[in-house]
């Protein structure tokens, strides 16, 4: 099952830091909640930055990020 | 359509634009290596008030002001107008209490200890290592589980209150605005806070910093925390062009002094100028960025951010009042012990304000 981090209402950098912390351990398949464009920003720059490929979908108030392998 | 500030060419032009601003204001007429800064301008409005009654520390500064309404503008063309709030509210506002205590202790937030070192003044460096030391500790925290909690959203109209304040303090500014013969507005009528832009240009800057700040989401403690966290050197760049930009000007307008010692508006006691970031640092890291970014969110609505701006002004207005601030003379009477203080304040809420981590 693809995990899920629902990172909505934290503010910087707890949202890259609970990226960062499912990507060491291992896992290339999640979903991140943000409901703000600076934590939508910053959380795809992180995984951009390990190779990893990101989806975006705008539902209402939140984005949901979509991580995969490239 | 795509942020085009948060790339990477996007940070280094606003930190390359906001770093021109900054000592531009100077060439103005704001005061020596001070084009902008957030603890000093916090303190200078306190005592405006009359918090504080440190006769040369007394002007409303309108750049503060112009930061927060030109965040508050743009955020709400972009549709990023977000009001919210409810995260550790009263923790913040100690939060920045301490953090402008610390900075006092320095003279000046992470933006002058920038300005300080772009215009020659080594001490400058003491505090920027002391900064990053100060950040680091505060990494550790985030590292192992450390947050402030959710924020929520709020009504609109919450997300109004913050730039209105401000707006009603550029008006009083505009008008002269005095209570009475002897009450307030003070306005410094010698020392730093007698040395200003002119209004308009004041305002003008504010504002131009609060959109290209807002874009780029360029802030001086993040490039330091993003650096250590997970090696992003994105906000760097933008720091590192801020600087570059300051230090070329700062060589055209004959406002470079390289030195330790008789420098504006500073003093050289090492350990203090350390010590002093060192707290600023830690408090600006666990509340999320530094106080320049935190008058930015409050632009765009975040109540927690603008709690936190008014813990500095709180803190601004105790430091003068308990002799806890420098002064180039060297450091307040009481200094040592508030920063002391404040680390312990510091260190107690990132023990505590942990969430488990698998």
């Amino acid at each position: 099952m693809t995990e899920r981090i629902d990172a909505t209402g934290l503010s910087c950098p707890q949202p890259v830091i609970l990226v960062r912390n499912i990507m060491k351990k291992g896992v290339t398949d999640f979903e991140v909640i943000v409901d703000s464009e600076v934590a939508k920003e910053n959380v795809i720059r992180s995984v951009a930055k390990n190779n990893l490929n990101a989806d975006i979908s705008s539902n209402g108030d939140t984005f949901t990020i979509k991580v995969c392998k490239r | 359509m795509k942020n085009i500030f948060s790339s990477r060419f996007g940070i280094i032009f606003a930190g390359g634009i906001i770093g021109i601003i900054a000592v531009t204001l100077q060439k103005f007429g704001n005061p020596p290596n001070m084009g902008i800064c957030a603890a000093c301008f916090g303190r200078d409005i306190a005592g405006a008030l009359g918090l504080h009654r440190v006769e040369a520390l007394q002007y409303i500064r309108p750049e503060i002001a112009g930061l927060v309404i030109g965040a508050f503008i743009i955020a709400i063309i972009k549709k990023e107008h977000q009001p919210r709030g409810g995260s550790s509210t009263v923790i913040r506002f100690f939060l920045g209490m301490f953090a402008m205590i610390g900075a006092l202790v320095f003279l000046g937030c992470s933006w002058r200890a920038l300005l300080r070192f772009a215009g020659g003044d080594w001490n400058g460096i003491t505090g920027l290592f002391g900064l990053t030391a100060g950040v680091g500790i505060g990494v550790i925290f985030l590292k192992n589980g450390y947050t402030l909690g959710k924020s929520y959203r709020l009504k609109k109209s919450s997300g109004w209150i913050f730039p209105a304040f401000m707006a009603a303090l550029l008006v009083m500014v505009a008008l002269e605005f005095k209570v009475s013969e002897t009450g307030p507005l003070f306005s410094s009528l010698s020392g730093p806070g007698s040395l200003h832009a002119p209004l308009l240009i004041s305002i003008a800057a504010g504002l131009l910093i609060g959109i290209l700040a807002q874009r780029s989401r360029f802030c001086t403690i993040g490039s330091i925390r993003d650096i250590i966290i997970v090696k992003d050197f994105h906000l760097a760049s933008g720091v590192v062009a801020f600087l570059i930009t300051a230090v070329v000007f700062n060589l055209i307008y004959g406002q470079f002094k390289p030195g330790f010692y008789d420098q504006p508006i500073a003093h050289t006691n090492h350990i203090f100028n350390f010590l002093g970031m060192a707290l600023a640092g830690l408090a600006f890291t666990l509340s999320g960025g530094c106080p320049v970014r935190q008058l930015i969110l409050s632009g765009e609505g975040d109540s927690d951010a603008a709690i936190f701006v008014t813990g500095m002004i709180f803190g601004a207005a105790l430091s003068h009042n308990f002799l806890l601030a420098s002064s180039a003379a060297g450091p307040g009477t009481f200094g040592l012990a508030a920063v002391i203080t404040g680390f312990f304040f510091c260190l107690i809420v990132g023990f505590i304000m942990r969430e488990k981590i698998d």
